[in-house]
């Protein structure tokens, strides 16, 4: 079996990928993506980690990982579903009701 | 072979992450990250997670991209009324400074060091399982209650009215 420092690698590449994507589009439903493959990117260094430890704790954390993000995602399309029929836009920029 | 499968895997899952984060039209992200999920799945089976590869593929690319692509269908913005992205200051600081995280994990993950075991069956589904039911059955009951409380909270949230 490979080394875990390659996948640890991979999983910050896909983290990186996703933080930008979280940080630089105005996209909200883009936005929600790039936090799965953050989520994604946190699995893949666990996976990596558990089985080169030869450890199935890695195994269960990937698995509430996911059950969040499943959980996460419903909730953010719901909000979003429910701000765009209010304000009719999904750009984050123009979402600053929150703003003083 | 290992090596090979995992530059191959490797490049389409960070491929695809980058089409997701770099299109414009939501629909071609979304398809992206099937992509990039699938290709994660077949890194888990790398690894012998083959129960967290199935999951991924049940769970990710059959349940919540499935969502997104429901919801981008459902809300339907015109083309024109995409929110128009420009690469201001701050926008730009933000991708260099996740650039710079990308270097910081490559430094890092040099110095992982060998694996203290090998080949030892970590990641098939009766050991999840045994680990599941057994040391961790509070926390997987709480995620019942996790999933329950995403549930309500997506009907009531996007529900007119309650």
């Amino acid at each position: 079996m490979m080394e875990p420092s390659a996948y640890l690698l991979l999983s910050g590449i896909l983290f990186g990928i996703g933080a930008a994507g979280v940080v630089a589009r105005k996209n909200a439903l883009v936005i929600l993506m790039s936090v799965e493959i953050m989520l994604n990117g946190v699995n893949v260094a666990f996976i990596a980690i558990g089985s080169s430890l030869g450890d199935v704790t890695g195994s269960v954390f990937a698995f509430m990982v996911m059950t969040v993000a499943a959980a996460e995602a419903a909730v953010g399309l719901s909000i979003l579903i429910a701000i765009y029929r209010l304000k009719e836009t999904i750009d984050i920029t123009e979402l600053s009701i929150l703003k003083w | 072979m290992e090596h090979i499968l995992f530059v191959i895997f490797g490049a389409i899952a960070v491929g695809g992450a980058l089409m997701v984060v770099t299109r414009r039209h939501p629909m071609v992200s979304a398809i992206y990250l099937i992509l990039t999920l699938f290709a994660v799945a077949a890194l888990f089976v790398l690894r012998q997670a083959h129960f967290l590869a199935a999951i991924q593929v049940i769970v990710y690319a059959g349940a919540v991209v499935v969502l997104f692509i429901f919801v981008i269908m459902l809300i339907n913005v015109p083309d024109k009324k995409l929110p128009v992205e420009r690469a201001t200051g701050l926008r730009f600081l933000g991708v260099i400074v996740a650039g710079l995280f990308i270097v910081e994990t490559a430094v890092i993950a040099r110095r992982a060091g060998e694996p203290a075991s090998r080949g030892v069956d970590a990641g098939s589904v009766q050991a999840v399982g045994r680990a599941l039911f057994g040391d961790y059955l509070l926390a997987f009951e709480v995620t019942s209650v996790l999933l329950l409380a995403g549930v309500i909270g997506a009907i009531a949230l996007a529900k007119k009215k309650i």
